[in-house]
């Protein structure tokens, strides 16, 4: 389709207004709040014990998450494209499932689960505590960020398609060689966006994590339920700040797989 | 025998790929399965390399029984029509990836892919990533990859397929010099009945999932088994019951012995040689291969009425009614070739 210079100016402009008006200004503001003082009171603010032992649970939840969903991610689109089975519909569904339900929801059938009469209310019973605790937070985190790794990896896997691998297989690669030597390399950068939505998501959740987190300072505090708290006792140099931080680390995964793939592609 | 395949059925859902199929290939020949889409061909050569599995029959390596044996046991090389490079690898990773599988020292490596890279005239393009190349290089990449491990023989599926037809003519040549440089005992897959005869010794003519005939260009040119075998290998005219080549169609300007009538509708000239395109009594159009000599002592023009009759012809049905065309007249060679005629078996 092709537009005359005025309306091309036209779109372009409605576009960034777009934008600027529902993301720049926002995030800017916050920009602007938190150092509107100047550096030290933020920096205090992030430096706090409470601050870092939530952004050391952030991170702890993004290292154990992200492996666990990537290699599920990788396993699972191998099984969806590779191997045509009637059961293929349910799990393609089912992986939709973290996308369509809210992670309150996500949060309480964690609890129901694991809490008192629960199903699995033996862990507990048998002194390993799960809700309240950092493994029920582990589960919520890996339950909302269980689509991302197989949605980015299914259409790369199919436009790829079999015929490298088949070519591996008469050059005489067991299975085990050919997902190494060359179907991992020719979906890594499919993977390897979804792990960074993966870790963004995970980085982000609030819902369903500080369901079962009991949101304890110090203890059971992620970065977000932080800045949540921090914002309903009034400390929004707190709240601000932790929110830059936030921002800033999902930003660094972003740029880190640019840097990446721009120097492979140079 | 190399290779042989030994009553092979092969279903995909109602779709019959092979039924009943059975070959030989002699040690270093270069053969040709020759057939229209969908009669089987590939579906054989993937079956030979362990790509597709047999509903029935086996597939004998050296007088070996390999047909358990997956694709990566077989010891085949393998080239596919879409080239199937590895697009992460450079030139020099391709073609040492099965060696690298097979875990040669770095320097022996090294020596073995530049040989390779020299013989496929790729050398100086080692670094190259595979989407750098031109499609007749990256066919040459993957000819050099299969290469490479010294497989027992040398499977090609189409594999001038996606090329265009200069690149294609230049790339079988090469092909043909290539086998008699390695003698690898090869077998190409094709649907294009002059390449097949430009590169092949064998050829295997297969139509819905059997095997109509095998034997050299000549024996089925000249002894074609069925009418199938006959008009895919060759250009052919029907007249009635017979079938005739256009180079063996008689061109008179007044009846004689076993001539029938036809009218001039076109005279294409195609160089050398004049297509005389011709309609019969009945209505059948038909058309004759003449020279640019014969044509000028003829005096030929659209419109004109002429007598045909063939010099030779071929009928392979059991039925004696001679319709539409008379008792082939003298010089004739209507011989024994309905004894050898194979009615749909």
């Amino acid at each position: 389709m092709s537009l005359s210079a005025p309306s091309r100016w036209g779109l372009r402009t409605l576009a960034l207004a777009y934008l600027a008006a529902l993301l720049l200004v926002p995030v800017g503001m916050i920009f602007y709040k938190t150092f509107e003082h100047g550096l030290a009171a933020p920096v205090g603010a992030i430096t706090s014990p409470n601050a870092i032992h939530a952004l050391e649970l952030t991170l702890l939840m993004v290292a154990i998450a992200v492996p666990l969903n990537a290699v599920f991610g990788v396993v699972c689109a191998i099984l969806l494209v590779r191997h045509r089975w009637w059961g293929n519909g349910a799990i393609d569904a089912i992986i939709n499932l973290p996308f369509a339900v809210s992670p309150v929801v996500i949060g309480l059938s964690l609890f129901l689960l694991y809490g008192l009469g629960g199903w699995f209310a033996g862990f507990s019973e048998a002194g390993f505590q799960i809700l309240f605790a950092v493994p029920g937070m582990v589960l919520a985190s890996v339950f909302v960020s269980v689509p991302f790794v197989v949605r980015e990896t299914v259409p790369v896997l199919q436009e790829v398609g079999t015929e490298q691998e088949q070519a591996a297989s008469t050059l005489g690669a067991s299975a085990w060689q050919t997902f190494w030597r060359v179907t991992l390399p020719s979906i890594r950068w499919g993977v390897a966006y979804g792990v960074v939505l993966t870790t963004a998501r995970v980085l982000g959740e609030f819902g369903a994590v500080s369901v079962v987190s009991g949101k304890i300072s110090g203890q059971t505090e992620t970065l977000p339920i932080f800045v949540a708290k921090q914002f309903e006792e009034f400390n929004y140099t707190g709240a601000y700040a932790g929110a830059i931080l936030l921002a800033f680390l999902a930003l660094t995964a972003l740029l880190a797989m640019n840097l990446l793939k721009g120097k492979e592609d140079a | 025998m190399a290779i042989a395949v030994e009553g092979a059925h092969k279903r995909f859902g109602d779709f019959q790929a092979l039924h009943d199929v059975s070959i030989d290939v002699p040690d270093g020949s270069l053969t040709a399965l020759l057939g229209p889409s969908g009669s089987g061909k590939s579906t054989l050569l993937r079956a030979i390399a362990g790509l597709e599995k047999l509903d029935a029959g086996r597939v004998l390596i050296r007088g070996e029984d390999v047909s358990a044996r997956p694709a990566q046991k077989r010891e085949v090389g393998f080239v596919f029509q879409h080239y199937a490079a590895f697009k992460h690898m450079s030139v020099f990773g391709n073609v040492a990836f099965g060696l690298r599988i097979r875990k040669r020292s770095k320097d022996q490596i090294e020596r073995r892919v530049h040989e390779l890279l020299a013989l496929v005239q790729l050398e100086g393009l080692a670094d190259r990533l595979p989407s750098q190349l031109s499609g007749g290089q990256r066919q040459r990449m993957a000819l050099a990859r299969a290469l490479a491990v010294e497989p027992r023989v040398l499977l090609l599926d189409e594999p001038f397929g996606a090329l265009d037809a200069k690149v294609r003519k230049d790339l079988r040549a090469w092909l043909r010099r290539l086998h008699d440089e390695t003698g690898v005992t090869t077998i190409f897959v094709t649907h294009d009945q002059e390449e097949a005869m430009d590169v092949a010794e064998q050829l295997v003519v297969m139509n819905e999932g059997r095997v109509e005939q095998s034997g050299t260009a000549t024996d089925l040119y000249e002894h074609p088994a069925n009418e199938f075998v006959m008009s895919f290998v060759g250009e052919v005219n029907r007249l009635g019951e017979h079938f005739v080549r256009p180079h063996d169609m008689q061109v008179f300007l007044d009846p004689e012995v076993g001539t029938v009538e036809a009218m001039v509708r076109r005279i294409v000239p195609l160089g050398f040689e004049v297509r005389v395109e011709v309609v019969l009594a009945d209505g059948a159009d038909v058309w004759a291969q003449l020279t640019r000599a014969e044509l000028q002592r003829l005096e030929l023009r659209p419109g004109q009425i002429l007598h045909l009759r063939p010099s030779q012809a071929r009928r392979f049905s059991d039925s004696l009614s001679t319709a539409g065309f008379g008792p082939p007249g003298r010089g004739s060679r209507d011989d024994g070739d309905q004894e050898v005629s194979v009615t749909a078996a």
